[in-house]
């Protein structure tokens, strides 16, 4: 601005000079509200969905499936019974909850600390098939679980293994983007922190628990919201081996209750909104971790 | 014992050990029995060998054709919408202008619906796409002058509504890719264009797509494989695995009719075979062309 001033002359005759300035000061602000505008209008489309089922929460189930969902409601016919049955009647729907928020601690946990450790072999040492297994890891990670999904379901039921949680976490243990990340990340440690821990006489083990996971955490962060999120979410493999109700995590259970001629769509949307608040609030709370752990597959290999 | 943690050679074969149990057991030996069953025919646990006679089945099959024609011309329509459509966002969101605290809203707003189940998701577009005027996309409808749609119907609606879950859920995603990959490009190269007179537009064609290049390949390979590979989107908006003469119907759900809900296995892996070949050759040649191979092996 100061460059500008000393170079346009006195405001008594509008020279080419600065009406081109003046368009360039007026241009940039007027393309921001545009572009302000514009984005802001996109979120908001993005949230309808979630909206409309916040809306629904107050919703009579019948009127739901009636009318579809719709912001054109007659207020009057909102309520906070279905938050009630929630709370008084939902019948296995907490039972749901907490089974998926176990399996999912397990599952990250297991996760995050097998996936760790094989990435750290990855990492740090030179072997001579390092090349082979590591193109094997980026290949596994490409395919979608879809195509293995009858293979291995064929081979769960063949070591008796259906309808339990092990099986849920067990062929995800060594979760192969996981690895690539963890990968990526002790790339950028430092040798030397390997060597100073073996002058030392720590074991090679040792090094990686005792030296290595803790300066680690920030990785451990981002890796442990991206498996969180899509244990929660887990659908398809549960679908497949899981036959106990009692055993049913949020997804599976919801989708129960999801019938062409539903007569309980009060507690569907009710629970399918209350499914989401966790993962809502672990957002809010920690969005650069959920946007590094999503993207990681993206990193340059 | 204590050679065993000691040992630098040793080390690094223990430390992937869990990954190679894992790809042993969970990948390798069910994928080739996979492979072996797809030539057997296999009834209450009885295996007989039949040659090639699923796959016979499978090429006169017209249900097959229409399941793979479905799930190709998904993969297709998402690339043509995820693609561009994140792009063009990211490359909003990237520019110099704006409030940085609109564009946070912005962002965090487009990745909230990648946070959903794809069961939430289903429940709540198969009640937007209802079939009542009062319902939101048939308000939509209204607005643009046409009467109320039964989305769910018609071949070309019922796609509409996939194709919008895909929208909605992933554009943010893809937007992320994109942005994470044009932060990455240095500033210097852009001075030096505008220097050079390049205005925003050309600086995009001419920085940022070529700079972006291996984001936009991953970004589409992964677009393929979620393409060829939909089934839930589908199980859900028509709350199962039957649709209106079988328009929702993909590979994957093909396979999921057969293999688990008819436990007719061995036409069930003939199918799964067919599509793990398609997957794998695009996955090989993406590595490929994008130089992962020889990256690695330098």
């Amino acid at each position: 601005m100061a460059v500008q001033q000393t170079t346009t002359p006195q405001p008594a005759a509008p020279t080419a000079a600065t009406r081109q300035a003046a368009r360039r000061r007026v241009g940039p602000s007027t393309a921001a509200w545009v572009q302000s505008g514009f984005l802001v209008v996109i979120a908001l489309i993005s949230l309808v969905p979630l909206l409309a089922i916040f809306v629904g929460t107050f919703q009579d189930g019948n009127e739901l499936i009636r009318r579809g969902m719709t912001f054109d409601v007659d207020p009057t016919s909102l309520s906070l019974d279905n938050y009630v049955l929630l709370f008084t009647d939902s019948g296995p729907y907490f039972r749901w909850f907490l089974n998926t928020l176990l399996l999912t601690v397990a599952q990250v946990a297991g996760t995050l600390l097998v996936s760790a450790f094989v990435a750290y072999g990855f990492a740090m040492y030179e072997f001579r098939t390092k090349t082979l297994w590591f193109i094997v890891v980026l290949l596994v990670m490409t395919v979608p679980f879809e195509m293995l999904m009858l293979p291995l379901y064929v081979q769960v039921n063949d070591m008796g293994l259906a309808d339990t949680y092990a099986v849920i976490v067990l062929p995800f243990l060594a979760a192969p983007v996981t690895i690539f990340f963890f990968r990526q990340y002790f790339l950028g440690i430092p040798k030397e922190i390997l060597e100073a821990g073996r002058v030392d006489g720590v074991s090679e083990f040792g090094i990686f628990f005792r030296l290595v996971l803790p300066i680690a955490k920030p990785a451990l962060a981002a890796m442990a919201i991206l498996n969180g999120m899509l244990c929660w979410n887990n659908f398809l493999w549960p679908l497949l081996v899981l036959r106990s109700p009692e055993k049913f995590t949020l997804p599976i259970g919801l989708n129960t209750l999801l019938t062409p001629y539903g007569n309980n769509y009060e507690l569907l949307i009710i629970g399918a909104f209350f499914s989401l608040i966790p993962v809502l609030i672990l957002f809010l709370a920690f969005q650069r971790f959920f946007i590094e752990g999503i993207t990681a597959g993206a990193v340059k290999g | 014992m204590r050679q065993l943690l000691y040992s630098k050679r040793l080390a690094p074969y223990l430390f992937i050990l869990p990954f190679l149990v894992t790809l042993a057991v969970f990948w390798v030996v069910p994928l080739s029995r996979s492979f072996v069953m797809s030539t057997q025919e296999v009834l209450y646990g009885q295996a007989t060998f039949i040659g090639l006679a699923n796959y016979e089945r499978l090429w006169g099959d017209r249900i097959f054709w229409q399941a793979l024609f479905n799930s190709v011309r998904y993969m297709v329509l998402t690339l043509v919408l995820l693609i561009p459509i994140p792009l063009a966002l990211a490359a909003l969101v990237n520019s110099s202008i704006g409030s940085a605290r609109i564009k946070g809203f912005f962002k965090a707003s487009m990745f909230v619906p990648a946070l959903t189940s794809v069961v939430v998701a289903g429940i709540v577009f198969r009640l937007i796409f209802a079939e009542s005027d009062s319902a939101m996309m048939n308000q939509v409808a209204e607005f643009f002058g046409f009467g109320p749609v039964r989305w769910l119907r018609g071949d070309l609606t019922g796609l509409a509504a996939l194709l919008a879950i895909a929208l909605w859920r992933w554009t943010g995603v893809n937007m992320m890719y994109f942005l994470a990959g044009m932060q990455a490009i240095p500033s210097e190269y852009y001075e030096a264009a505008s220097i050079d007179g390049a205005g925003k537009v050309r600086q995009f064609f001419h920085i940022t797509l070529p700079n972006l290049r291996p984001t936009i390949v991953y970004v589409v390979t992964i677009s393929v494989y979620g393409g060829l590979a939909m089934f839930l989107e589908s199980f859900m908006l028509y709350a199962g695995n039957n649709s209106p003469n079988n328009q929702g119907l993909t590979v994957v759900g093909y396979l999921y009719r057969k293999g688990i809900e008819e436990n007719d296995l061995g036409f069930a892996s003939a199918v799964g075979v067919v599509l793990l070949v398609l997957v794998m050759a695009i996955n090989v040649s993406y590595l490929t062309a994008s130089g992962t191979f020889k990256k690695e092996a330098a």
